[in-house]
């Protein structure tokens, strides 16, 4: 469970930094983007699947979070 | 002229690698890769941030020289004390042209080296004691000095001194910051570790030390400047370019840079960063906390300056961009007289560097506009991020090493044959012998600044001087020379 920053790039992508593997990537798809939550299932653009119980309301980027891996 | 083919590349990686033992040889050909720019994710094609193996020469740094050298050293009115045995602080004592003003010894401190001298009884007893003692020392001879870092070195962490409790005591007692740093060298696999560490020494200990005050007024245009060394006073000709498109500096990091710069940058309105490596982590911190945003800039050569200073002023209003423009239109002619002068003399020339922190990727445009070519590059201390940044920069086939050994290295060097190489003091004399023009990349040979629009100047200079020096020309001993060189008479030739 990395604990994983989320900011906002300048065109509006959101970027999925864990500062402990210096892995930047970009966030591919969410599973819930609504004005109510914002989490779930979270698809890189590497490939790589990371899951977060949706925040409700969402919250502000930049921001801290713990995500879990969704691959096992 | 591309200097290779994808394949020609691949092959002398695979020659290069044949001499090591099966283990070592399947661990260097991860870090041994050829550039395209297609690949969005290094991670792919190159490792990096990895040990070094036993038994190769590397020239990576320790979390000590990465903490107390780069990032907290050149902060001027501190004194940092390397705790710990004597020779850490002396041997790397200036090391770096981290330029200043001010007096030192009585305001500023950049160039002096303190130290707790651990002797045996400090390891058999613990060094805590001594700490105490020499801050209230340190006090007592300069008390000018704005706060104080204790920069451990490799003992300190081995037997356990408890310096964050001294370091706190000192602070009430004295009323100003004394930050201890966990920096011990052997950290982390290089150099990097310790850029980390100090990032995250000054977000503990002096970030949010003005938090709630609210007596510094601020404009719309702040700006701070980070991971600028001053190296040869490189900050000062980037910092001029700023002011002049209309941004106040009020925080310079942390070449020349200040303790109360460093507690004002909360109150910027957009981080400047140069180094990206070294100080992403406070970065990203402050637009986390503080909702600052950052970016990465580049001011080396007037292409790359131009595009960084549009990208720098399409964050501000429009009155910043005109006078972006502006600012882009005076210093034209400046820097194509001097495109003028010398890319005639440098024409095609190919560079191979091999450096840390950006310079590897930042340089290549710099080299560019001169018309010459980066046939190789590589870093120290690199991560995936930084090698992704690289892959954009440069032209399909360019040779990447990252933690190059030095016999790869002069391996690629015989093989690759550029005209001028990169790198730093370690490398420096191995290839002058071998016949190759070389710069030092990390000191700019005693020369600079490199950054902006004069440090071009100086640039170009240096490098038409170094590739186009007539000694170059003179490495055989006279009656080694065969008639194939008489047919070539030295004089004219120069």
């Amino acid at each position: 469970m990395p604990n994983v920053m989320i900011r906002k790039r300048e065109d509006g992508g959101l970027l999925f930094y864990v500062a402990k593997k210096d892995m930047e990537e970009t966030i591919a798809s969410i599973e819930t983007d609504t004005a109510e939550a914002w989490g779930g299932a979270v698809e890189l653009t590497d490939g790589s699947r990371w899951y977060i119980d949706p925040i409700s309301p969402p919250p502000s980027f930049p921001t801290t979070l713990r995500f879990k891996r969704a691959d096992d | 002229m591309a200097a290779m083919t994808r394949e020609e590349t691949q092959a002398l990686i695979q020659e290069v690698l044949e001499v090591y033992p099966d283990k070592a040889k399947k661990d260097r050909a991860k870090h041994l890769a050829v550039s395209d720019p297609a690949v969005e994710q290094s991670k792919k094609c190159i490792t990096s941030n990895r040990k070094s193996q036993p038994g190769v020469m590397t020239i990576r740094g320790c979390a000590y020289a990465g903490s107390k050298g780069v990032v907290w050293g050149p902060i001027k009115d501190m004194v940092h004390v390397s705790h710990g045995p004597v020779g850490c602080g002396q041997y790397s004592r200036a090391g770096r042209r981290n330029y200043y003003v001010g007096m030192t010894g009585v305001n500023t401190f950049g160039t002096m080296n303190f130290t707790s001298d651990f002797q045996e009884k400090d390891i058999v007893f613990g060094g805590d004691k001594k700490l105490d003692k020499l801050v209230t020392e340190i006090e007592t001879l300069f008390p000018l000095a704005k706060g104080i870092s204790v920069q451990s070195e490799c003992p300190i962490g081995l037997i356990g001194d408890d310096i964050e409790s001294v370091a706190k005591k000192k602070a009430k007692e004295l009323d100003k910051p004394v930050v201890p740093v966990r920096c011990e060298g052997f950290r982390g696999v290089s150099q990097s570790l310790g850029h980390h560490i100090a990032n995250d020494a000054i977000r503990d200990w002096v970030i949010q030390n003005r938090d709630g005050d609210e007596s510094f007024a601020t404009t719309p245009y702040d700006v701070a400047v980070i991971g600028d060394y001053n190296i040869g006073g490189d900050a000062w000709s980037s910092r001029i370019l700023l002011e002049e498109i209309g941004l106040r500096v009020v925080a310079q990091w942390s070449g020349d840079g200040t303790l109360s710069e460093m507690e004002l940058t909360p109150k910027v309105k957009l981080n400047l960063i140069h180094c990206y490596r070294s100080v992403n982590y406070i970065s990203r911190f402050m637009e986390e906390k503080y909702g600052i945003p950052w970016m990465e800039y580049n001011f080396f050569g007037p292409t790359k300056i131009a595009e960084s200073l549009r990208a720098i002023a399409a964050r501000f209003d429009e009155t910043i961009q005109a006078n972006a423009e502006q600012v882009i239109a005076k210093y034209q002619a400046q820097h194509e007289a001097i495109v003028a002068k010398y890319r005639p003399r440098l024409e095609g020339k190919k560079v191979m560097l091999y450096v840390g922190g950006l310079r590897p990727r930042h340089i290549v445009g710099a080299y560019e506009d001169l018309g010459m070519e980066v046939v190789g590059t590589g870093y120290e201390f690199a991560h995936n991020d930084d090698y992704d940044r690289t892959m954009k920069e440069l032209g399909n086939g360019t040779l990447l090493y990252d933690d190059v050994t030095g016999y790869e290295f002069e391996e690629f060097v015989k093989r690759v044959k550029p005209d001028l190489i990169g790198s730093g003091i370690k490398e420096k004399y191995i290839f002058q012998k071998m016949g190759v023009p070389f710069r030092q990349m990390h000191s700019w040979d005693y020369s600079g600044p490199y950054h902006g629009y004069d440090g071009f100047a100086i640039f170009a200079r240096d490098m038409d001087m170094t590739i186009n020096n007539p000694c170059w020309k003179k490495m055989q001993a006279p009656w080694m020379q065969d008639a194939v060189a008489a047919d070539q008479p030295q004089a004219a030739a120069g």
